[in-house]
């Protein structure tokens, strides 16, 4: 592709090779558009600076019962209970998506009565499971709130700006995920007059990055999206849905997708399908799993620390 | 595939030809089908992530059936409206509507629309 895709980019199979370390709870900070592992986790934490932490929780799919996962909503449990034993408690959290595994109000209560226990503010972006009503109406009544359109909004936290992006309404028979006009047009609107130098953090269900077309891995009008942020410093994109650690550095931006915690994918073109994959029980917790993600002040830095269920 | 189209045109001559004025061939092929299984004109299998077969060609007033095979929802939903929306399809879920007007109707699953499917209406007689 680009040169400075090739200069700044890591290719897939090298994240490919990554992410057996990221598996394991390898630290990855990223300065200069190098990812840099800086040890286990528990070094890393023990030396991190005070700055923002949140948490990405992605994909609890609650509901789903099938071979690969039997019980999602208490692998989320889990999850959860391991947010509430962190011995920092981060500043919020967000979900990028597919809270649900078939948009029921059941599956919403249940998934909103685990998430609550880790008295933490939850910021939300739907996954297209979560439009699967008739009406699709239930996730905009209950997570939409002060959102436009389908549910998407901005707000500033420890000098950092997030926008919540949608990207699984109204999806167009042969694509991939899709913002649309009315999205990218208030997209535009809500970065302009920011200074270049805020930190911008970007999430949404489906990668804004193309993985892997074949399986819908990407979104069609994400390169519009991004051209947005060309003259800011420092851009984080925190996707979900596809079940596993990917990441990629192209310039100023830092792509990263997290894993489930209801079950895993298999990687790109490793399956017939994208569909569940069923591993051994006992390989199971270790695929599944939460992300912290730390900006120290002042510097153009950012730390993501994924962490199995269990390691 | 062309042991399939042969199979179906030969079942549809049959039927046609077996057929008086209001049996339609949907309602003749079920009874054929068992005689031969991969022919399965009006039905469309959800597995994979595919929809198969890919293209189904029926005739006018055929049901077609489409069944989800995958542990993940998929949904049916016509390019242009021209077919009500499938509500989301659970394991095993199906969904069928039967197509009166002959013409090309492009669908795709509405939960991952890289999944694409075609079913050509072709008129009766």
């Amino acid at each position: 592709m680009s040169k400075s895709d090739r200069d700044d980019g890591v290719d897939r199979r090298k994240v490919l090779e990554c992410m057996t370390w990221v598996g394991t709870g390898v630290l990855w900070t990223v300065a200069g558009g190098v990812p840099h592992s800086l040890g286990i986790m528990g070094e890393a934490k023990a030396a991190e600076a005070k700055g923002l932490t949140f948490l990405q929780i992605s994909d609890s799919h609650v509901g789903f019962d099938k071979p690969a996962n039997p019980n999602a909503l208490g692998t989320l449990e889990e999850a959860i209970a391991k947010v509430n034993a962190q011995p920092q408690k981060p500043a919020f959290m967000i979900h990028t998506g597919d809270i649900s595994h078939l948009s029921l109000e059941a599956q919403f209560d249940d998934a909103d009565r685990i998430i609550s226990q880790s008295r933490l503010d939850a910021h939300y972006v739907p996954g297209e499971h979560d439009f699967l009503d008739p009406d699709r109406k239930l996730y905009v009544q209950r997570y939409g709130r002060g959102t436009r359109g389908a549910g998407w909004y901005s707000f500033d936290a420890g000098g950092v700006h997030f926008v919540a992006l949608v990207n699984v309404f109204d999806l167009k028979g042969g694509g991939m995920g899709d913002l649309g006009a009315e999205q990218l047009e208030w997209l535009e609107d809500d970065l302009k007059g920011r200074s270049a130098s805020t930190p911008i953090v970007l999430f949404a269900h489906i990668p804004l990055w193309t993985i892997y077309p074949e399986w819908g891995w990407g979104t069609d009008d994400a390169a519009q999206a991004l051209s947005y942020l060309k003259r800011f410093g420092s851009v984080t994109v925190l996707n979900g849905h596809i079940h596993q650690i990917m990441q990629k550095v192209e310039g100023n931006v830092t792509f990263h997708t997290a894993r489930s915690t209801a079950f895993p994918q298999p990687a790109p073109g490793q399956a017939p399908s994208p569909g569940p994959m069923k591993v051994p029980d006992d390989q199971l917790r270790k695929m599944l799993g939460i992300a912290d993600i730390t900006f120290k002040q002042n510097e153009q830095r950012l730390a993501i620390i994924d962490s199995p269920l269990k390691s | 595939m062309t042991m399939t189209e042969t199979m179906r045109n030969a079942l549809i001559a049959a039927a046609l030809g077996a057929a008086t004025a209001g049996v339609t061939v949907a309602a003749v092929l079920p009874s054929l089908a068992q005689t031969a299984p991969q022919a399965s004109a009006g039905a469309v299998a959800i597995d994979n992530f595919t929809f198969t077969p890919q293209t189904l060609t029926v005739k006018a007033g055929t049901t077609v059936t489409w069944t989800n095979r995958d542990d993940i929802p998929h949904g049916v939903a016509s390019d242009n409206n021209a077919f009500p929306k499938s509500k989301a399809l659970d394991t095993d879920d199906s969904y069928s509507f039967t197509f009166a007007t002959p013409g090309t109707y492009k669908y795709f699953c509405y939960v991952h629309p890289h999944m694409t499917g075609t079913i050509v209406v072709e008129p009766n007689g």
